[in-house]
């Protein structure tokens, strides 16, 4: 079970209070409703990981809990402190990664930490040592004394995430943490990530892909159109979804149809089909190999000759379908303006 | 350790939160003026305008600038004190143009995150200012000494006068903070700046004195606050017999000047502090 509750959930497997916890947040901007009550609950040193297309309403969310911007209804806390009635106290036991690199270009990466561990009331002695250590971790010393303005975006996307390290906050907030990277910075990121939490810390992460919420998670919630629609472990998710997806690409198209019903009894749901493009698309669960050979040897049977055909794991384009009967594409094209405030290109 | 103290930082007592606050402002002033280290150009850009100014003033008016109160001997002389103050609200201008980058590369939004004072980070910016205005000055006083400008009253009056010069060029950052933050784009900043500088300083005695200007406009001139500062400048760098000309004594002089000053700091201070908590 994991649909969406009504409720933030006091009672159910969350043994301990919930370091951060939203009832009914709303926040609008204009008549764009970027979050339509959204309730979330996170048990401490936990990773809960939001997810959602562009727009959704994720940085909105991190916005409010990190007290940069005050919700229009509903509350929210972050270690027992109120957004607004605390929100001096809630700033020193977070650290925010916002989605744009807050690092300045015109000081070094040494000073960039430094002057964050300041702006935190460290003491200077204590300030120098943590940069020095943050820089170490992330691979940044011996770069530490050139102006970040020289950095590549990788570097100055670990900075940011340095920066936000620099006061051991209790709770930390990475809103699309690995977005612009190149796949090989990624997965380095997410290395240093889980390594993060091992601490003890509390991670809150916002991201577009379902795989890196797969990798980094313990809970996710899938975020739509400002509201969850869905929340549970990565494995509840993808149950919902049916496991692993084949795919099918039939050469002439037009044998999809009998391709489709040759292949679509083999899964109790049923599938897709794609006459434009010639795809058969089957939510396969975990039964993917068994039910790749038996669909070969049916279309093999039947004479049918296929372009491609290969399992792969669900997209979040898949979660969203099924979430939603919508393709994440017609998300943007329902609601043109809502995509508007992006900063990064979106990988495919 | 943030997380030890978070429970008895609670209940800060005031004197603590003020002793924080000009902490977080030293540091965030260190950030602001590394940038013009780390960007030596940018310091060159801020100069060659004013230094501009003081030549065309000095060779191309020069020479046609009659009624020139006594003390002054020659027009530079009396230019130079003008251009200190035009300078000082020219340079203002570029507090603004930094917190709307600040803005827009995401900084602030981590500023914001953070237990740092929210004061500071507008303090930190118009005290970095003052210090490149700081800067500026000088090397007009320098560019000036080099065209015929002298101080005529003695060091602690240069020191004096040039200190009016800063602090009227401190006001002014808190205004340009102020509209800075509520217009954000750049460029909309930079240009929003000269609608209002160019009337303020070119509709004074900062250049030129009143008396060749018709009588509407000499009203206006005389109530500008720049006429003011660049009065009381002078006074400062003329010595007796200028101060004996305008009417005023010394004294009045200064606490008209500094009675501007603190007006602006007064309303503009917790405006920009307001404008700034709401971005
Ligand atoms: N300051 C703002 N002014 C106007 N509209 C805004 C503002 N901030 C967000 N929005 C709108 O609110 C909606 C949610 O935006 P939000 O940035 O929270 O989405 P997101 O899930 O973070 O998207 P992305 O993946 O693109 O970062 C969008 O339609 C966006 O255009
Ligand atoms: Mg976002």
């Amino acid at each position: 079970m994991f649909v969406a509750p009504a409720r933030p959930r006091y009672d159910s497997p969350m043994s301990e209070r919930p370091i951060i916890l939203a009832e009914g947040l709303r926040k609008s901007f204009g008549d764009v409703h970027a979050l339509r009550g959204v309730d979330l609950a996170v048990a401490p040193g936990t990773v809960f990981g939001l997810l959602g297309p562009n727009g959704a309403g994720k940085t909105t969310a991190v916005r409010i809990l990190t007290t940069l911007l005050h919700p229009d209804g509903g509350r929210a806390e972050v270690d027992g402190h109120d957004v607004v009635r605390d929100a001096e106290a809630l700033r020193r036991v977070i650290g925010l990664a916002g989605q744009a690199a807050a690092v300045d270009p015109n000081l070094t990466g040494f000073e960039n930490l430094e002057m964050v561990g300041r702006l935190y009331h460290l003491p200077v002695a204590e300030a120098r040592r943590r940069s020095r250590e943050v820089l170490e971790r992330f691979g940044l010393a011996d770069a530490a004394d050139r102006p970040a303005r020289t950095y590549s975006g990788g570097m100055r996307r670990r900075l940011d995430l340095g920066a936000s390290l620099v006061g051991r906050p209790k709770v930390l907030f990475l809103d699309e943490p690995t977005t612009g990277l190149d796949p090989r910075s990624r997965i380095e990121l997410w290395d240093v990530i889980r390594e993060l939490v091992k601490d003890g810390t509390t991670l809150l992460l916002t991201t577009q892909y379902l795989e890196e919420a797969d990798v980094l998670a313990d809970r996710i919630a899938v975020v739509d159109l400002g509201a969850v629609i869905a929340e549970g472990t990565a494995d509840e998710l993808k149950a919902q979804i049916g496991g692993e997806v084949l795919e099918i690409r039939v050469s002439e198209r037009s044998r999809v149809a009998e391709a489709a019903g040759a292949v679509l009894g083999l899964v109790p749901g049923g599938g897709k089909v794609d006459n434009n493009t010639g795809e058969v698309t089957l939510p396969v669960g975990g039964n993917g190999p068994a039910i790749l050979t038996e669909a070969v040897r049916r279309l093999d049977a039947a004479g049918i000759t296929l372009s491609d055909i290969a399992l792969r794991r669900p997209t979040l384009d898949d979660v969203f379908l099924q979430l939603t009967g919508r393709e994440v594409r017609e998300v943007e094209r329902a609601a043109p303006g809502r995509a508007r405030r992006r900063r990064r290109e979106v990988e495919p | 350790m943030s997380v030890e103290t978070a429970g008895t930082a609670l209940a800060r007592p005031i004197a603590d939160r003020i002793a924080w606050a000009l902490r977080d402002g030293l540091v965030l002033t260190k950030r602001n003026l590394l940038r013009y280290v780390r960007i030596p150009t940018l310091l060159v850009f801020s100069t060659v305008q004013p230094v501009m100014f003081v030549l065309l003033f000095r060779y191309v008016f020069g020479g046609s600038i009659t009624g020139l109160p006594p003390g002054a001997r020659s027009y530079v002389n009396y230019l130079l004190p003008g251009i200190f103050v035009q300078t000082a609200i020219f340079g203002a201008t570029q507090t603004g143009v930094g917190l709307a980058e600040d803005l827009a590369s995401g900084i602030v939004d981590r500023f914001k995150s953070l237990p740092t004072s929210r004061s500071a980070v507008l303090a930190g910016r118009t005290t970095a200012d003052l210090f490149r205005n700081l800067f500026v000055v000088l090397l007009m006083t320098l560019v000036g000494y080099l065209v015929g400008f002298r101080f005529q009253d003695g060091v602690v009056k240069a020191i004096l006068g040039i200190s009016l010069a800063v602090l009227v060029g401190f006001a002014f950052s808190w205004i340009s903070a102020a509209i800075g933050l509520a217009i954000k784009s750049l460029e909309a900043v930079q240009a929003a700046s000269f609608v209002w500088i160019f009337p303020i300083t070119f509709a004074s005695s900062a250049f030129v004195p009143l008396a060749g200007m018709p009588g509407w406009l000499q009203a206006w001139a005389r109530n500008n606050p720049v006429t003011i500062w660049a009065n009381t400048l002078r006074a400062f760098t003329l010595g007796g017999a200028y101060v004996a000309s305008t009417g005023d004594s010394l004294l009045a002089l200064i606490l008209k000047s500094g009675a501007w000053i603190a007006l602006i700091l007064a309303v503009f201070v917790p405006v920009s502090i307001r404008v700034y908590r709401k971005t």
